[in-house]
């Protein structure tokens, strides 16, 4: 397995706030990695740097040998925290979009995703309920043949039997050349398909192990190690 | 079957274990091809990693064999598999009677009480 992403000295400051401290990681591909941090510990900051939307002020990162740009857009399909897709367009249309904007996109496997949870592809956005809203966004990332997976709060919204959907959609879509990313706070929902855990917490890493890592040396699950972890 | 999970211990080791179980129990025959690895990823919710693991565990205590390209398959001696079980069984018994310790029953009231509410 090779290093699919690898961060040096990555920090970011806005104005006094440092919202990443000197974050050094690598991950490997094939992986399904968990970024897990509180509210305002630098997850999303951090995607954000990998997915080019900011640049970091110390350090760099690199994905495939490349930082974050054109050639890195190709491989990462991203999730973000909110969408940003025009509520107007029909969620066909939306399909035909990504078709036309990513070289990887598979619409049939879009297609058949949205079936299967319901969503007609006749429907405008707008229309759409909130967690289906979300759906759609997952569907259209997941669509996706990348490398590099980043999902940022993919499953915050969506109800227990969609959530167990995504989860079976992560796995489905496993494969030893992709790393997917997935930051949340839903931890005991999602700690059984996770490789590696990264605890985050005030833009320092502060863990980095696999779950079954974890669950031997504290006997306990990530969810509860993560509830004493940060524990106010 | 579901898969069992408790999650305060490591999954791969359990994974071993229920599939030994499912062995042992005649689920699975000598030279019959088991799950793959996607099978029991999905139906656990686990990760595929942690699955091809489990198995290349099983397969160094000799329970389990691969044939490239095709999966995974019982081994023709199933006694590691059945010692499992056997161990799995004597855990629960101890574990149940540590219970019924604690709530103030003795040893031979647990085994009436057992009798009685099996009737």
């Amino acid at each position: 397995m090779s290093t699919l992403l690898h961060c040096e000295n990555l920090s970011k400051r806005y104005a006094n706030v440092l919202a990443l401290n000197n974050v050094n990681l690598d991950l490997e591909s094939g992986k399904i990695v968990g970024l897990l941090g509180p509210n305002g510990s630098g997850k999303t900051t951090f995607i954000k740097i990998l997915n080019g939307l900011l640049t970091p002020t110390y350090g760099k990162v690199t994905i495939d040998g490349n930082e974050p740009g054109v050639e890195t857009k190709k491989i990462v399909a991203y999730l973000p925290d909110n969408s940003y897709l025009n509520t107007w367009m029909r969620v066909e249309q939306i399909v035909d979009y990504f078709k036309d904007f990513y070289e990887d996109f598979r619409p049939e496997l879009a297609y058949e995703m949205l079936e299967r949870l319901g969503i007609s592809p006749k429907m405008k956005l707008k229309t759409l309920s909130k967690g289906n809203k979300e759906k759609v966004c997952l569907i259209l990332v997941m669509s996706r043949n990348a490398r590099l997976y980043v999902l940022d709060e993919p499953i915050a919204g969506v109800d227990p039997a969609a959530r167990d959907y995504v989860i079976s959609t992560i796995i489905n879509n496993y494969n030893p050349d992709a790393t997917v990313l997935i930051s949340t706070h839903l931890i005991s929902d999602i700690e059984q398909v996770l490789d590696d855990v990264i605890f985050i917490k005030d833009g320092n890493i502060v863990l980095h192990q696999t779950v079954d890592e974890i669950r031997a040396e504290h006997q306990k699950s990530v969810d509860e190690l993560f509830r004493e972890v940060f524990k106010w | 079957m579901d898969w069992i999970l408790d999650k305060k211990k490591p999954i791969c080791p359990q994974l071993c274990e229920q599939i030994c179980v499912r062995i042992a129990k005649g689920e699975f025959e000598p030279n019959q091809k088991l799950l793959s690895v996607r099978d029991v990823a999905l139906t656990a919710g686990v990760n595929p990693n942690t699955v091809q693991r489990s198995f290349e565990d099983l397969e160094r205590m000799g329970i389990v064999y691969s044939i490239r390209g095709s999966g995974w398959y019982v081994s023709e001696d199933i006694t590691f598999a059945k010692d499992t079980l056997e161990r799995m069984l004597q855990e629960k018994t101890t574990a149940y009677f540590a219970d019924m310790n604690l709530l103030g029953m003795q040893n031979d009231e647990i085994k009436n009480y057992v009798k009685e509410w099996e009737q």
